[in-house]
């Protein structure tokens, strides 16, 4: 039986990180991603996990030596947090490109600037297009659950791609909460050993990361293009077999009490779970309004989410960004772009908040619910998105 | 739902009362959240740390505004905070103070349930030192029962290792005995 | 007009080894950058003294051992760059045109 543990969920991600029996951790510390790593480094000090942690010198030299390593067939993990996972940007690419099955824990963080140490999204969201798998995690146990299912997800040969898990940085980082952890015996063939057909190896040379000249660049984007795509079938399967054998089941878009719902509000993250108690509180005042969230970020998946909105008339979409100079938040845009060549589409209205660590409320998401009303029957505000808690004067 | 809010300076062991609360609170097979009022670490500075507790899963991710429960780890807060802001109607406020209730009582608003511990002292004469994360809890333990004693001891273990959770434990009991309510 | 999109790739995607890896090791070889000269050095074997330096500034390797411990061009791969000239301590290299 799994044990029911209070604790941290930082300790929870490096737990699973463990039971995965990674190789080589390369980490530079970030907050809040650090006592991901501290103890990650702490169970390799301690024997208890037999991998090479590198000590490196910026988050740069994190991914490249992830990069290397993963290169030379090993199993790996890195954790970042915003500017630090701004500094990784030009090789998060070329670890897609090169094929690296790499497994990163985002302890998703605002960007500088002003200085903000503390959560939304902007951290992941500037870094959509790297190539990589990307998740999005509500408590403690699914990103305890979310780590274990990457690693299998990416040492499937099916897939080969790098994997990210975004984990709220101290929303969720930091809080205490009980999870239930496995014994390594529980998750028997779960997690597959790490094999890798590509790498480096003396005796059999071959050539990574060659110049990709105009006679080959599209075709080399259209393989990752066409990998990731497919990495869901892999993913659904690894969530679907982690159901069936430990009883949680995860799905790319999940749903709460959307049966006839006309208003849906959706969501990514932590604050998932309050848009679940304001959910609550409407649904008992008689409004019909329900919950989408979006675990599956990338590769974005179109199908699930829009047979997840069919039947609503109003989705009102959640950014934890704000895309400087664009008409709305990167999630709004992904979603209007989803449903623009359906001949019955929902309206859409696309609200920021929660930015740089401003804490986000049930009572947030009544008034968003609210807004979203006004706009559907007096017609869509100015602007193509609202920020909600803005303070004029 | 019961939701606690903790007031405390940096590096005086709030966020220690609401890692051990929220432990205990789950070894007992309840649900429950333990966070800080995250920021840069700044010792002295007032902190916040919450505990949200629930027999069911936790649905709301939010800070505690409302509490039903406020612990005070440094008196001389209450110069500077509004520790009862939000304070439920009947809540409970639990002070670390060297003063007596009846001295703190007239100046509370009236429907508030107050216990007083002199919790400084109390870590002092065990820990030889101002921490006052566990003495606290005696009194917010005493006052509220919203664990067993015996729910603590293996957070208190985990925290501290043996012999520090075994003087915490002691000025755990010294913080309960010596707790006055009204 | 421009031929069809397609011919500018030289291969299809679904072709294309993994993280678009060249799996041959040395595939280089194939590629004979010797037709690229317009100049070849020639060796004079009286001067050269053996050193080998023109064999480490080579960016082809084209620099060769003979038997006798000179070096001359491998003429598949020079590409008539004229480093080795260049560098060259005694002077024993030369280029001269390529006829037609």
């Amino acid at each position: 039986m799994p044990t029911r543990t209070p604790m941290e969920v930082s300790i929870a991600v490096a737990k699973a990180v463990q039971q995965a029996d990674v190789d080589v951790i390369a980490a530079y510390p970030i907050t809040p991603q650090t006592h991901i790593v501290e103890h990650l480094s702490e169970l390799v000090a301690n024997g208890e996990l037999q991998a090479h942690f590198m000590n490196v010198e910026s988050e740069h030299s994190a991914i490249s030596a992830m990069v290397g390593a993963a290169a030379a067939g090993a199993s790996t993990f890195t954790a970042t947090s915003s500017q630090g996972l701004a500094l990784m940007h030009e090789i998060l690419f070329i670890a897609a490109s090169l094929r690296l099955p790499i497994v990163m824990v985002v302890a998703n963080r605002a960007l500088s600037g002003p200085i903000s140490i503390w959560n939304d999204h902007s951290d992941i969201m500037a870094e959509r297009d790297i190539g990589w798998i990307q998740v999005f995690c509500e408590t403690g146990q699914e990103a305890y659950d979310a780590i274990l299912h990457a690693f299998r997800v990416v040492r499937d040969p099916n897939v080969v791609l790098p994997m990210v898990v975004n984990i709220d940085g101290f929303n969720l980082t930091h809080v205490i909460e009980p999870i239930y952890l496995f014994e390594q015996e529980e998750l028997g063939d779960y997690l597959p050993e790490h094999r890798q057909s590509l790498k480096l190896d003396i005796d059999h040379p071959i050539t990574m990361g060659p110049v990709g000249i105009p006679e080959v660049y599209t075709e080399a984007k259209k393989q990752v293009e066409d990998a990731l795509i497919n990495s869901k079938q892999v993913i659904l399967a690894a969530w679907q077999e982690f159901g069936r054998r430990f009883g949680r089941a995860y799905a790319p878009i999940e749903t709460y009490r959307v049966e006839d719902a006309q208003i849906l509000l959706m969501t990514m993250g932590v604050i998932s779970r309050t848009a679940m108690g304001a959910v609550d509180r409407l649904r008992d005042a008689g409004k019909p309004v329900g919950l989408i969230r979006c675990r599956l970020w990338r590769p974005f998946p179109l199908p699930e989410f829009r047979e997840a909105v069919r039947q609503a008339s109003i989705i009102a979409v959640i950014d934890r960004h704000i895309s400087l100079g664009a008409h709305s938040g990167p999630v709004g845009q992904e979603v209007r772009s989803a449903l623009y060549t359906l001949p019955n589409r929902p309206q859409v209205f696309d609200f920021v908040l929660g930015l740089g660590g401003r804490d986000v409320t049930v009572h947030d998401f009544l008034e968003i619910v609210e807004l979203a009303e006004q706009y559907a029957t007096q017609g869509p505000p100015e602007s193509e998105y609202t920020l909600i808690g803005l303070r004029e004067v | 739902m019961i939701e606690i809010r903790f007031h405390g300076r940096g590096g005086q062991g709030a966020v220690t009362s609401c890692e051990i609360l929220s432990m205990a609170i789950i070894e007992e097979g309840r649900y429950a959240q333990g966070f800080a009022s995250f920021g840069p670490e700044r010792r002295g500075a007032p902190v916040l740390a919450f505990v949200r507790a629930g027999d069911k899963a936790l649905k709301l991710r939010e800070q505690v505004y409302e509490p039903d429960i406020v612990a005070v780890l440094d008196p001389t807060l209450l110069r500077i905070v509004d520790v009862t802001s939000g304070l439920k109607e009947n809540g409970w406020l639990i002070l670390n103070t060297k003063k007596t209730l009846a001295e703190h009582k007239p100046k509370l608003r009236s429907d508030l349930n107050l216990a007083v511990v002199d919790a400084t002292t109390i870590s002092m004469d065990i820990l030889h030192a101002p921490i006052v994360s566990v003495s606290i809890l005696g009194g917010l333990v005493r006052a509220t029962g919203i664990v067993e004693l015996n729910s603590l001891e293996k957070p208190l273990l985990k925290r501290f290792g043996a012999l520090l959770a075994r003087r915490n434990k002691e000025a755990l009991m010294q913080a309960y005995w010596n707790t006055a309510m009204a | 007009m421009a031929e069809k999109v397609e011919k500018r790739a030289i291969i299809g995607w679904r072709n294309l080894a993994l993280g678009c890896a060249i799996l041959e090791p040395g595939s280089s070889m194939h590629l004979l950058t010797g037709t690229w000269r317009l100049q070849r050095p020639v060796v004079d074997p009286e001067k050269c003294n053996q050193c080998g330096l023109c064999h480490i500034y080579c960016p082809d390797l084209a620099m060769t051992k003979t038997a006798a411990g000179t070096y001359e061009p491998d003429l598949n791969y020079c590409k008539g760059c004229g480093i080795c000239a260049e560098e060259c301590p005694k002077d024993a290299i030369t280029l001269v045109e390529e006829k037609e």
